[in-house]
């Protein structure tokens, strides 16, 4: 399935065996990496299907989008998971995505609705950072205070785009003045969630760009009571993460299986404990304990999909002017 | 014009052009002849040289040997050159630095590999076969180079400043070297020098070079007894 | 004179065959990338201000490494101390150290939580950041004051040794000294020392996407590279591209005015004077531990981290150092014959070598990877997945990147062969055949290996062109290193760290010394 050279071949240990039917998904590095939903989606979904599951990092969630580009009707892959709202315009407007629609139980806020791509995850950005650290319960607050932020690039990063639509959502054409304030708060951008998380945890900056549910991560996997969010008065940017399958698929029907395996129980229990992101679809089990509650709807701030793609070229114009200075 | 048997080579009215130095030549060398070439630096000593051994062609006349012209490659001219400096490849072994001197790929027959041990041994180096240039002294490096000449008998010996870097007594030994394998051979010998006692050691007659002119080949105590203004100008005051 | 027809024709052929794909190389892909990216794309003030940095820290960079580097090759050029020649070999090796792993050493001493951090804050004071400016430049003089010293050491042991006899014997006083001998040496040197690095600074990509921090530490290379990657906006990589390829050359025409460097080993083992040296001991060994230790710590930060570490190395750093190597073994293949064959065809030729040897050197310094690498990738993609060719493609890109190097060192060499024996081999007649199996390359040998083996250290750690290729499953060490780096697991980098330079080295070594054989000559 994996196409490649003949020297590659000889030294990649490849696992796919000739008979088996082959499921190629791209997804963000943190999904697949040894503590995330990966291993168990994969053990989970081989166990039904028999098939071989081969679940690709390809950088972060905008990065996926520009390697599905790249890559156009002669991709290998087959679904491809991690997309969010503010990226399904651009998406669609490939013309790669076959659409296909999903019936289930959602509990993402205000519903879902759209034909091409099927939600699995959701959740808050927020700033994350050390309990005990001055806190700030705004962007201005942050804006003027000393603390080092590590946030990502918005052209690869799909927390990194979300922040971006964040402070337009919040401040609309005082977005460019909050990012020239901001500026100076700055210690990197990272093209990734994974890099910027790495810095936070390594003490290189104070806060980080990341969910509201990752402490959650820390109380309930480490026993860690150390980290929190910043809980700020605009409001949260919500992300709604999604999948899509490919028109040029050669599994149309195992893409779909797995589609409708994503919001089932099984997956979807998964997610929380893993992906560290609400579920999609309500488990059975419920949330675990430590979990944080949603966001009422009026601190819940998103852009529909088509906005965002309206917004998101002016918005990066504006975020990459104060960040060159 | 008849060459009589004794002149063999002969350069005929020739000009030979190096970048903007041009230089005449018109003379005949005799069978077994020594000549020393001598000259301010600069004259066209080198240019002589290459022209007759082929490096350079003349622009107008010939350079004849026996009468008929020589071959364009100085390879196929009959003629051993032994240079001022890089005489021997330094990756190959006295044996092999001289045995390419008769067959260039260096594979000899029974006889011609005879032929080779003799003349190192008549230089005085059969121990040294197998040794490297590095490994021998300048003088020694000299006899190498003789040796070659030696093993390939050719009727004309070309010589530009070969034993320069020596100290006296060695240049002696090397121009003695010398003129006892040119007695075996019987061929004749250009030498250029800038060392007046060896050209009159070595030569019997001297082709004065200077200002782009090759003079013709003259008894060489004659010449130096009554110096023309180009040669009293080079050799100063010295007897 | 040189030869039949047949082997004329070959040799043009040949030698008119290299150049042109050299050529097509800087030209080309970047025409292929504006074709694909249907025209160039406009420019934003963001774009503006990255070309700005770019020029901005090349000329800081360059100017640092090179001031600095004047006052330690003073030093190193007079006082004679234990581990001297250790240490002026050490300077070598920055050159061939993979920058990532530069990166990370510096990290680790210079970051936010390095040594100088901790320190710091030990002592009440902030942290030491080093993301954007400050951190581009900081690395840049890493790398390049080991290699400006070295040009200057060049220049003291070029200086004869009358001259300084002369010097002293007229009574100089150090500022005469100075005049006398040392400016006259520098104003030789460091023009080209200059323009070189500045040149090198200003394709700078792997440090800036490691320590740039953003936009405003944004390189052209990096901001081809986002282009490419991030936005697949091709018109925008072209455009940049041709900025890059543009300022590139008119830097490149700068370096035709002044003497460049020699790359190579020169013996620069021996003291060259010893005037002051006595009277200035103190402040020079003060440059000297000051030069010493910047280089040093940061790599012996590495080498502590991840020593430990190597053995519980997961095992695709196996296989990623086999395709590593793969990569850098046929870089060097392909470098080494291109180059050869090169130097061969214009062994004859009456140009003036020196004008050829920095005419395609500077040419292949003003070439873009990154635009090579996407140019080559859009030619292929129409044919096939340029991800199944990812191994292949880089290969050859990282041969024609190394090509001016291989160049630099193999025209001259071959040039001296033809001009010292020559003349010999056509009086003795040997053919073309024996020439060169016996005689030509056994003599090359020596700079062949010393520049095979600097393509394959540098093949080894390119983390350029496979950074534009890397698809999830092509495993290269430099990419498993800048994706641990990434998820910040810095005890594992640093393990991969050292396996990578370990077999960098290596590979060094082996060809060097398969070069230099078991004896000197």
């Amino acid at each position: 399935m994996r196409s490649l050279s003949l020297f590659a071949g000889l030294f990649l240990t490849s696992a796919a065996v000739a008979d088996t039917p082959v499921l190629t998904v791209y997804t963000y590095d943190s999904f697949i990496s040894d503590w995330g939903p990966g291993p168990a989606v994969e053990a989970a979904f081989e166990a039904q299907c028999s098939c071989d599951l081969q679940m690709i990092g390809a950088g972060d969630g905008a990065e996926l989008l520009s390697r599905v580009k790249l890559e156009g009707t002669r991709s290998e892959a087959d679904i491809i998971l991690g997309l969010d709202t503010n990226l399904m315009a651009d998406a669609m407007k490939t013309d790669l995505f076959e659409p296909v629609s999903i019936v289930a139980d959602y509990a993402v806020p205000n519903g879902w609705n759209n034909k091409f791509f099927t939600p699995f995850d959701w959740g808050y950005f927020a700033f994350v950072q050390n309990v005990g650290l001055e806190t700030v319960s705004n962007f201005r607050e942050l804006a003027d205070s000393d603390l080092k932020i590590v946030i990502q690039d918005p052209r690869s990063s799909t927390p990194g785009l979300g922040l971006l639509m964040w402070v337009k959502a919040a401040y609309g054409a005082d977005a460019k003045k909050i990012w020239n304030d901001l500026n100076d708060n700055i210690v990197t951008v990272t093209a990734g969630w994974s890099e910027a998380y790495g810095m936070f945890l390594e003490g290189e900056a104070d806060m980080v760009l990341s969910y509201t549910t990752s402490p959650a991560y820390h109380i309930i996997a480490e026993q860690d009571n150390s980290k929190t969010f910043a809980a700020f008065d605009e409001g949260h940017y919500m992300q709604v993460e999604v999948a899509g399958k490919l028109r040029s698929t050669d599994q149309p029907i195992l893409a779909d299986q797995f589609l409708k395996f994503m919001v089932s129980d099984v997956f979807q229990d998964i997610i929380p404990t893993t992906n560290w992101m609400f579920p999609a679809v309500t488990p059975t089990g419920g949330l675990p304990d430590g979990f944080p509650k949603a966001l009422s709807a009026k601190k819940s701030l998103i852009f529909s999909p088509s906005d965002a793609a309206l917004l998101r070229e002016d918005a990066l114009l504006e975020w990459q002017a104060a960040l060159s200075q | 014009m008849i060459a009589g048997d004794e002149d063999i080579l002969n350069l005929k009215q020739t000009c030979f052009r190096q970048g903007k130095f041009a230089l005449t030549a018109n003379f005949e060398v005799s069978k077994g002849a020594r000549i020393a070439i001598i000259g301010p630096s600069g004259g066209g000593k080198s240019t002589l040289l290459h022209g007759i051994s082929g490096f350079l062609k003349p622009t107008t006349g010939q350079v004849l040997w026996e009468g008929e012209p020589m071959s364009d490659h100085p390879g196929e001219r009959p003629l051993s050159i032994l240079f001022q400096d890089h005489n021997l490849f330094p990756h190959l072994c006295v044996a092999d630095n001289i045995a390419v001197g008769i067959n260039p790929n260096m594979r000899l027959s029974e006889e011609q590999i005879l032929l080779a041990k003799n003349a190192l041994d008549q230089v005085g180096l059969s121990e040294k076969a197998a040794d490297f240039p590095r490994d021998l002294s300048g003088g020694q490096r000299g006899r190498v180079g003789l040796a070659r000449i030696l093993l390939r008998k050719r009727p004309l010996i070309l010589l530009d400043e070969p034993f320069s870097a020596l100290g006296p007594a060695l240049k002696d030994e090397m121009l003695e070297l010398l003129s006892q394998i040119l007695d075996l051979t019987e061929a004749s010998a250009l030498m250029v020098t800038h060392d007046t006692n060896d050209a009159i050691r070595f030569g019997d007659q001297a082709i004065l070079v200077a200002e782009g002119l090759a003079h013709e080949p003259q008894e060489i105590q004659s010449l130096f007894s009554n110096p023309p203004p180009a040669l009293k100008e080079y050799i100063g005051d010295r007897a | 004179m040189a030869g039949s027809v047949i082997a004329i024709s070959l040799r043009l052929i040949f030698g008119g065959a290299v150049i042109t794909a050299l050529l097509t190389f800087s030209f080309g892909t970047a025409a292929v990338v504006a074709l694909r990216g249907h025209g160039f794309g406009p420019l934003l003030p963001t774009d503006l201000s990255a070309i700005r940095f770019t020029l901005w820290q090349a000329l800081v960079s360059a100017f640092l490494s090179v001031s600095v580097a004047i006052p330690v090759a003073r030093a190193l050029s007079r006082q004679s101390f234990f581990g001297r020649r250790a240490l002026i070999t050490l300077l070598g090796a920055p050159f061939i150290l993979p920058v990532l792993v530069g990166v990370l050493g510096l990290l680790s001493v210079f970051g936010r939580s390095g040594w100088i951090s901790e320190l710091l804050l030990f002592f009440g004071l902030g942290r030491l950041s080093i993301y954007g400016a400050s951190g581009v430049i900081l690395a840049h003089v890493f790398f390049n004051l080991p290699l400006a010293t070295r040009f200057i050491l060049q220049g003291w042991s070029g200086v004869p040794a009358e001259r300084f006899r002369l010097t002293d014997s007229l009574g100089a006083n150090s500022w005469s000294r100075f005049l006398l001998i040392e400016w006259p040496m520098l104003r030789g040197v460091l023009p080209g020392a200059f323009v070189l690095i500045f040149l090198l600074c200003l394709t700078s990509f792997t440090v800036a996407l490691a320590v740039g921090g953003g936009p405003k530490g944004t390189t052209i290379e990096l901001a081809i590279y986002q282009a490419f990657r991030f936005e697949f906006n091709l018109g925008k990589a072209a455009s940049l591209a041709t900025i890059q390829f543009g300022l590139c050359g008119i830097v490149a025409l700068l370096a035709f005015l002044v003497p460049l460097p020699k790359v190579g080993d020169i013996g620069l083992d021996r003291l060259a004077h010893q005037f002051g040296a006595r009277k200035h001991r103190r402040l020079d060994i003060i440059w000297i531990s000051g030069a010493a230790g910047f280089l040093i710590l940061p790599l012996s930060a590495i080498l502590f981290r991840g020593l430990g570490g190597i053995l519980s190395l997961p095992g695709q750093v196996f296989s990623a150092s086999i395709t590593s190597l793969l990569i850098a073994l046929i870089s060097t293949g392909v470098c080494i014959f291109l180059a050869l064959g090169l130097s061969l065809s214009i062994a004859y030729s009456r140009l003036n070598t020196q004008k050829i040897v920095e005419g395609i050197s500077v040419l292949g310094l003003s070439t873009s990877p990154l635009v090579v690498g996407t140019g080559l990738f859009l030619m292929i993609f129409p044919f096939v997945n340029p991800a199944s060719l990812a191994i292949p493609v880089t290969a050859f890109v990282n041969a024609m990147m190394a090509m001016p190097f291989a160049l630099r060192v193999l025209i001259p060499a071959v040039r001296d062969i033809y001009n010292e024996y020559l003349h010999l081999r056509l009086s003795l007649n040997m053919g073309r055949g024996i020439w060169l199996m016996r005689i030509v390359f056994p003599r090359l040998r020596r700079p062949v290996g010393f520049s095979a083996g600097l393509v394959a250290a540098l093949s080894m750690g390119d983390f350029g062109v496979i950074a534009l290729f890397a698809s999830p499953d092509l495993q290269t060490l430099p990419l498993i290193l800048y994706r641990l780096m990434g998820s910040y697991q810095m005890d594992q980098a640093a393990a991969v760290s050292v396996v990578l330079v370990a077999q960098s080295l290596f590979l060094f070594w082996i060809f060097d010394r398969g070069g230099r054989g078991h004896t000197e000559s």
